[in-house]
């Protein structure tokens, strides 16, 4: 038995997810991953089959938390885009070595061109780093099909599975046929060695060897995997391989009638064999893949010797942005003419806060009160906040990465540029800002820390803050002295005060943190909404 | 049947909806589907597109190959110019003339609305002033030019009526009406158009 049902690529993971026995997923939201968690949370067939959605403070904690589920015997999941994973890399990485109990599948939304991003890094690197078999599925179907596969395979080997999307695969929706069964959830069941996850050097040594052990295993899984597909073409002049969101493309371009021969990759390690049998019966190589030329660069090795191989590093394909039908065509030769152009006055469109966004007030607010300050002593971070880099605030001087708003204003500050300000938003404060402010603590540094509090994780669709209403005793727990910790309420009437609020902190020579608190409007509007219908 | 949609907006004008009408009124009639959506940052008032593949045989990509849409719906002008270049030679461009001007810099607004009328099928359709006009309400500026659009989408007037109806279920007997009528009025103005 089947049905039908419409689904993004990533509600067709999570939904595959619940279908094959998950017991929790585990998640930070980032675009472009964030709607996988979503469903689960908002899914009324999870909520009877006690399928749980946890958010977490960070990704680390959430692979964490998914790697203790597997250690008790259940099926786990965590969630993250593509920059996420640098944060959970150390569980990720060491969850290789320990080997995993219940099946545990690690989730990495990449977002190739930057649509959401700071940058385009490519996940598959990970996989390889931690010596974890890698699914890159190619359309929806596919993403719901390759869970329950994944968490089989990962049982069967004991070892963490990397599944790679992209935002297009993420964040495009088709028919997908779905079973109408669920598979039970695994029992507890705690780890036949009760040391198998103690990573003491005397045991991780050997666990490492085993890690080693099973490589060849695993390859010689990629090579007979049903999601890599080898066809034979009768034109032998060029062999095709393409992965993931790349062999829609492909198949768009020749309209599913390739003639050459082609491999597909959407498991890794890279199926050896099948790229021997390619490169040995075609002239030439064309590389195509969605991100970095993971593929491309192992199969031309540093000597790039042999047949020539074409593809993102001799560009044939561009080096780096997101693929599209109309790129991959050219990389054939293929002219598809356009027959309009987009007119000089087509100007970008930049995205902007809401009206009405408590931060705006906060923004104008903090540019008051900097007035008498040199320039360029703002560090910002990861949120809709980020937009006060743009006009019409233009005040902040940095986003890198979450959290970085607090140590970088430390570093800046231990540098002498004093008092050193930051920027970020609740969320991103719980997530990697707490132990920064406890260095800025234990080193009394004159930074002025303002949280933006709008109860919510705005930019990716308004999830749980996990701060909420915790902020002062938060602060006021890794020693920032009470009487410089400040609330302001943002709104135009308050600015006179506020202005003084922040002067008088800026005067400080210490921490001081100050908590502009008003909801997001986006969130308080749907809950005014939500009121009123009932 | 074969159909690629291109729909442009701003991140707020609901052009998810008209997508998700369009594509109840597709399921129901067995056809093939992608659409891609916009999340994340644009959303904030920002550049949205919906690109929208309908078709009786496999669509591979997910994305519309540029120069290959048979049809681009503009909720805002600018945006509906910003992917012209997807339009194939004899496609249609169909867009709200009325801007939203939410910008710094937005461009000469009729040195937009003449370039639009340089495509050679287009209707620019003043779909904010109609839906005040006639119905007193703006907010269904979407299911009205989504009639605007009906003549061109390869679905019939009454599989897309049943598709509001679908969409808009539990909103009540008085939305579906008040959306049954704005798509009525987008769909008479391309009948009368020129």
């Amino acid at each position: 038995m089947s049905k039908k049902l419409l689904l993004l690529g990533n509600e067709a993971i999570a939904k595959g997810a619940i279908d094959s026995g998950l017991t929790a997923i585990y998640a930070y939201p980032g675009t472009p991953s964030t709607e996988i968690a979503e469903y689960i949370e908002n899914s009324e067939e999870a909520k009877e089959l006690g399928v749980k959605c946890y958010w977490c403070a960070n990704e680390k904690t959430a692979v964490e938390g998914a790697i203790g589920m597997s250690y008790a015997g259940k099926r786990a999941m965590a969630c993250m885009k593509h920059v996420g994973l640098n944060v959970a890399a150390d569980p990720f990485i060491n969850s290789a070595v320990t080997r995993i109990n219940g099946g545990l599948i690690i989730v990495a939304a990449d977002d190739p061109s930057m649509h959401s991003s700071q940058n385009e890094q490519d996940s598959r690197f990970y996989g390889d780093f931690a010596f974890v078999p890698i699914l890159e599925p190619s359309n929806q179907q596919e993403a719901y099909d390759i869970i329950e596969y994944a968490f089989e395979l990962s049982e069967k080997y004991s070892i963490p599975v990397l599944l790679r999307t992209t935002t297009r695969l993420s964040h495009s929706r088709s028919a997908i046929t779905i079973k109408t069964t669920t598979k039970q959830q695994n029992p507890l069941n705690l780890p036949k060695d009760l040391k198998q996850f103690v990573l003491l050097p005397s045991i991780a040594r050997k666990k490492y060897k085993d890690l080693l052990n099973i490589q060849e295993k695993l390859l010689e899984e990629s090579e007979t995997s049903k999601y890599n597909i080898y066809k034979k073409g009768e034109d032998n002049s060029l062999g095709i391989i393409t992965t993931g969101i790349a062999y829609n493309y492909l198949l768009e371009v020749f309209n599913g009638n390739v003639p050459y021969s082609y491999l597909k990759i959407s498991q890794y390690p890279i199926p050896i064999k099948l790229v021997k049998e390619l490169y040995n019966t075609s002239d030439e190589i064309i590389v195509i893949e969605e991100g970095y030329p993971f593929v491309e660069k192992q199969l031309r090795g540093l000597l790039n010797i042999g047949k020539k191989i074409k593809g993102r590093l001799d560009g044939t394909l561009p080096r780096d942005g997101e693929l599209n039908p109309n790129i991959v065509a050219k990389a054939f030769n293929i002219n598809w003419e356009t027959h309009y152009n987009v007119p000089s006055e087509v100007v970008v469109r930049p995205p902007r806060l809401c009206p009405g966004c408590p931060h705006a007030d906060t923004f104008l607010a903090l540019k008051e009160a900097l007035r008498d300050y040199s320039e360029g002593r703002v560090f910002s971070d990861i949120g809709c906040y980020t937009l006060g880099a743009l006009p019409p605030y233009e005040i902040l001087n940095s986003c890198v990465d979450m959290g970085a708003a607090i140590t970088m204003a430390k570093g800046a500050a231990d540098a002498g540029l004093t008092p050193a300000i930051s920027v970020i938003g609740d969320s991103t404060f719980t997530h990697s800002g707490m132990t920064g402010l406890l260095d800025c603590v234990t080193y009394n540094s004159n930074v002025k820390i303002i949280i933006l509090d709008n109860y919510t994780t705005a930019m990716t669709g308004g999830q749980p803050s996990l701060g909420y209403g915790k902020l002062e005793n938060i602060c006021k727990g890794l020693g920032v002295p009470e009487e410089h910790i400040k609330t302001i309420i943002p709104l135009p009437k308050n600015f006179e005060t506020n202005v003084a609020i922040l002067k008088d902190e800026f005067k400080y020579n210490g921490v001081s943190v100050i908590i502009s608190k008003r909801e997001c409007v986006i969130t308080a509007g749907r809950k005014m909404r939500e009121k009123f219908k009932k | 049947m074969k159909k690629d949609i291109i729909i442009a907006g701003v991140g707020g004008q609901g052009i998810i909806s008209i997508a998700a009408m369009i594509g109840y009124a597709a399921l129901e009639k067995n056809l093939n589907i992608k659409q891609t959506e916009v999340h994340g940052m644009s959303q904030r008032g920002g550049e949205v597109v919906t690109h929208l593949r309908l078709s009786d045989t496999q669509i591979y990509s997910d994305l519309v190959p540029i120069g290959k849409a048979d049809l681009i719906i503009g909720m805002e002008p600018l945006e509906a110019l910003r992917y012209i270049h997807f339009l194939k030679p004899d496609g249609w461009l169909i867009s709200n003339s009325i801007p939203i001007m939410n910008m710094i810099s937005y461009p000469d607004i009729n040195k937009i609305i003449s370039r639009i009328k340089e495509v050679k099928n287009h209707i620019l359709i003043p779909a904010n002033d109609i839906a005040k006009q006639h119905l007193n309400n703006d907010k269904v500026v979407n299911t009205l030019l989504l009639g605007a659009c009906a003549p061109f989408l390869g679905l019939t007037d009454k599989e897309l009526l049943n598709a509001i109806e679908k969409f808009f279920s539990n909103k009540g007997e008085q939305i579906i009406e008040l959306n049954k009528k704005a798509f009525q009025l987008g769909f008479n103005f391309s009948e009368n158009y020129k």
